[in-house]
This record gives structure tokens, sequence and C-alpha cells, in this order.
């Protein structure tokens, strides 16, 4: 198989995370910041050493002016392109477009928000629904984001026969990761028959099949690999990625059953030079219970409709033969407004073996895939503690 | 037919009053591309299939298929979110009124109608065939 030459050409320093949970009273820009100053530090780099910043926000189009602002970094290169949750794995691609270039060689790429501490008032939501107007959809009332992925789950079980208890399972095994993860925020006992009896909230989801709603910050650092070994005892190395999107509203989706994560998908899989059978672990944007499945079938870890049968019967439950999501995902351990940062990081915990009890025995390889908007952009990212 | 408008004049919000007027004077209207011959939904300035501008709205037969359903669960009663398929191809976000909310499934025949609400003219689909 033929490789991209910039297979592997940048890698992963230093993480960090702040806030989790519940931020007591810290704004979203100071978490970033604390989760930030962890990630250099972390990485053997001083601040001074940041030349490149890519961050987004769902309320603020200033954002990457205000957290370069705050952080004190005139950055040679930034970016701030909004894709929804899916952007902080985009990022890394634009990231290595600026590295591979020349344009920055350390660059911070961060997110943070506080929606449990600080939920945002009605006024902010209104705000929000003005500057993106979608006037064939908002007078029928969905309450959104559930009911566009509800029509995703109900199509797929029409279509393919997947089930009631198939989407309450990914709950359910998310919750047992979350038990094994000092940093989650939802850790109680959860059955198959709870996630069903919960309170239905837009067919076939009950509160259980949605994420939860937390504060949370996460930051990397990356670098060219080149420099990367000299910083780093494990770098973790980007070796492809890929993003798509194909339309905004859940009304201007072609096939409910297919995500562009079968374009991202196919993209990182061929920059990286693999398939999904060199993955030893999968951490996806579990936004809502339908979602690992879609991403299961469209990143080809089974065929399209069996994505159901494929996580059934623990097998992505801590023990199972195909852990996935290993930090409990945004069903229990984060989930601050957009999440993809956390997928990232989980991954390199895991590539390093700090995954302490939930540890994936020797995962070398991981897949970590992002969803922003419903179901609207995807992004993918192939890491490895090998070049 | 009127036409959308040229595009040196228009905004994108024209056809948004275009669309809403008509159903305003009890017309539901789609555009359709005088070029590649598909209709549209929702309506825009220029083709999605073909990037053509050359447009005309043309009322559809109302007839569609329920695509996929939610039922919304509201305090204050629920209520169905739908996506149509209509029979010249373009797909919305409606609601199937007139029959209980747990009868409106994916395959429902359906007919546009419509209604008066509090805030404007609403597009809603009722069921085409009695339900069994």
């Amino acid at each position: 198989m033929t490789t991209s030459s910039s297979r592997g050409s940048i890698a992963i320093l230093g993480t960090g995370l702040a806030g989790m949970g519940h931020a007591g009273g810290a704004t979203e820009q100071e978490i970033i910041a604390r989760a930030s100053c962890l990630a250099i530090e972390r990485s053997g780099l001083r601040k001074s050493d940041i030349d490149g910043i890519i961050t987004s926000s769902l309320t603020s189009p200033w954002w990457v002016m205000r957290m370069a602002e705050y952080l004190g970094i005139r950055p040679r290169f930034s970016d701030s392109t909004m894709f929804g949750g899916s952007a902080f794995i985009a990022d890394l691609k634009i990231a290595q477009m600026a590295i591979d270039a020349g344009e920055c060689e350390n660059v911070l790429i961060c997110y943070g928000a506080t929606p449990r501490s600080a939920p945002s008032s009605s006024k902010i939501n209104q705000m929000r629904a003005e500057l993106d107007p979608q006037p064939y959809e908002h007078p029928y009332k969905a309450f959104n984001p559930v009911s566009s992925y509800a029509l995703a789950a109900a199509r797929h079980m029409y279509e393919y026969g997947t089930t009631r208890r198939q989407l309450a399972e990914v709950a359910v095994a998310a919750r047992q990761w979350a038990q094994l993860n000092p940093d989650a925020f939802s850790k109680k006992p959860l059955s198959v028959d709870d996630v069903i009896n919960a309170k239905m909230i837009s067919d076939p989801f009950t509160t259980l099949d949605c994420c939860l709603v937390t504060d949370g910050a996460g930051a990397i650092v990356v670098t060219s690999s080149r420099r990367a070994q000299a910083l780093h005892e494990k770098p973790i190395y980007v070796l492809g990625s890929g993003f798509a999107h194909w339309h905004r509203q859940i009304s201007c989706m072609e096939d409910l059953t297919v995500t562009p994560a079968v374009e991202s998908g196919r993209k990182a899989f061929a920059q990286a030079g693999l398939t999904p059978a060199d993955i030893d672990v999968v951490e996806l944007y579990d936004a809502f219970t339908i979602n690992p499945i879609l991403f299961l079938e469209d990143l080809g870890f089974c065929k399209k409709g069996e994505g159901g049968a494929f996580i059934a019967g623990g097998r992505i439950a801590p023990g199972g033969a195909f852990p996935m999501n290993t930090n409990g995902g945004g069903l229990s351990c984060v989930h601050p407004g957009m999440y993809s940062l956390f997928l990232i990081i989980e991954a390199v915990t895991q590539l390093r073996g700090e995954g302490m009890a939930r540890q994936v025995a020797g995962a070398q390889t991981a897949l970590v895939h992002g969803n922003g908007g419903v179901l609207s952009s995807e992004a993918t990212a192939i890491l490895s503690s090998q070049r | 037919m009127p036409d959308i408008g040229t595009p040196q004049s228009a905004t994108a919000q024209a056809c948004d009053q275009r669309y809403f007027g008509a159903l305003t004077e009890g017309r539901f209207e789609i555009p359709r591309c005088l070029s590649c011959g598909r209709h549209h939904f929702y309506p825009r300035l220029c083709c999605p299939y073909c990037g053509s501008q050359g447009l005309q709205w043309v009322a559809p037969s109302g007839h569609g298929t329920v695509y996929s359903v939610t039922i919304v669960r509201r305090a204050e009663g629920d209520y169905t979110v739908v996506l149509v398929d209509l029979e010249e191809g373009p797909r919305l976000m409606s609601r199937v009124v007139g029959i209980p909310v747990e009868q409106v499934r994916i395959g429902l025949a359906v007919r546009a109608r419509i209604d008066a609400t509090d805030e404007g003219p609403l597009l809603v689909f009722t069921a085409r065939e009695e339900l069994s």
C-alpha cells in the first residue's frame, strides 16, 4: 500500500485537562488556560515556544484571538475553523498542514466550556438561533440536537433492524468504562433496562441515550515528529487524518444511515496506510447512542447495517473484544458542548500505557473519530506510539 | 410563474420571503431547475445539483412518504417531527397531524396541508389513506 509522505509528520506531545465535571465557578477561559499551561509544561516547552494556536467556541466568533490574548501568545499561525464538535480532530489536519509548510513549529489546540456550572441564558440560546437561522426546520419545534439524531436512529432501526436494546448497550458499556476512570463524571451502575425505562424525550431516545452536559477543558500540543522525539519520551504520531462535511441541517442529509465518516475515515486510513484491522483501541464521539453504531459501519469496522450486532453482548465494554470509548465517552465521562479533543487525549493516554485500571493492554494504534452538528461534519485521525 | 429574482438584487432571504409569502396565500411552491429539471428544498437562488440560477417556482403534487419520524415528548403534549420525501424528490422537515402520534410510521403515505398557526402558516402533512 502506498502511503502519503505526510504520514506521521506531526506528533502529539503533552496533554492537559482542567475543570472536568464541574469547574467550581471558574470561567471557560480560565479552565482552558489551566489545561493549556499543563499541556505546554508536559511537552517540555515554554509558553514562548508556542507559535501556533487553534481553538473554537460555540458562542464567540473571536475565540482564537481572545484565547491567544489571554495566554499571551502572538501566534505565527492560528485557525478557528468551526465544524462543531468534530473540530479538534479536524484541527490535527490543519496543524499538520501548517507545520509541514513551515508556518509554525509548536501548535496548541485547546477547548473548554462550562455548560454545567454556568448554563447558557435563554438570551444566548436565542442569539445562537438568530445567528444560525434554520427557517425550514425551526417551526417544527424539534428538540434539537436530540430529535435530529433520533430521526437517524429511527431510520437505522427501520432499515437494518437495529434494536432499542443495542442502542442501550452503547450507554451501558460507556458507563462501565467510566467506572474505571477517575476523571469521569457519571459512575452510578447502569443497565440496559435503566436506559430503556428512563424518560423518553424524542423517540427512540430516552435521557440516558444522550450525552452528558458537563464542564471541562482540554489542550494538546503538536509539533513536527522530528522535534517531538527530542522533546518527549513518548510522542504520539498522527499517522493519518481527514475530515468531511456534507450538510448542516438533518433535513438536508441525503441518507440518514450514512455519515460523512465514510469520507473522513477513508482519508485517514489512506494517509496512514492502515486498515481497521490494524487498530487496537477506538474512541468515537458518542453524543447519542446511535452515533458509534453509525461510525463503526462508516469507518469500515463492520458492514453497513451490522453496527448494532457488532457492539452487542458486551463487545465494546471493559474486557470485551473491541475496546471502545475507554474514558466513558461523552455519555458518561465528559461533554462540554464539543467533545472531540477529549477523544484525542484519551487515545494518547491509552497509547502511552497510562490508562491505569482502564488500560487496554498493548495498545499501539488508536482511531479517534469526532462528529459535529447533526451528523454534519466528521473528522477521523489515526494515532500511534510507533511512526 | 414569478421568478426568484436576479442574483444581483436578491439576498438569501428573498427565497424565504417568496416561499413563506406563497404559504400565507395558501400555496405550497418549491423551486425547480430549468436547466437540470430537478426540484430542490429548501429554496435557494441556485440549483444545489447543477449550479444553475435559472429556476422557477412550481406547485408540487403535495404527495410524499415519511422517510423518518421521531415523537417529541413534551409536558404540554406529544407531537411528531418527520422528514418527508416529496414525490418530486426533495426532502423536508414537517409534522404529521390528524392521527395518533404512535401511528406515524416510516413509509406512511402523506399529503401536504397548510395550517394557520399563531406563528404563521405551517406546512404539515396528513395520512393519505385510512389507517387500519
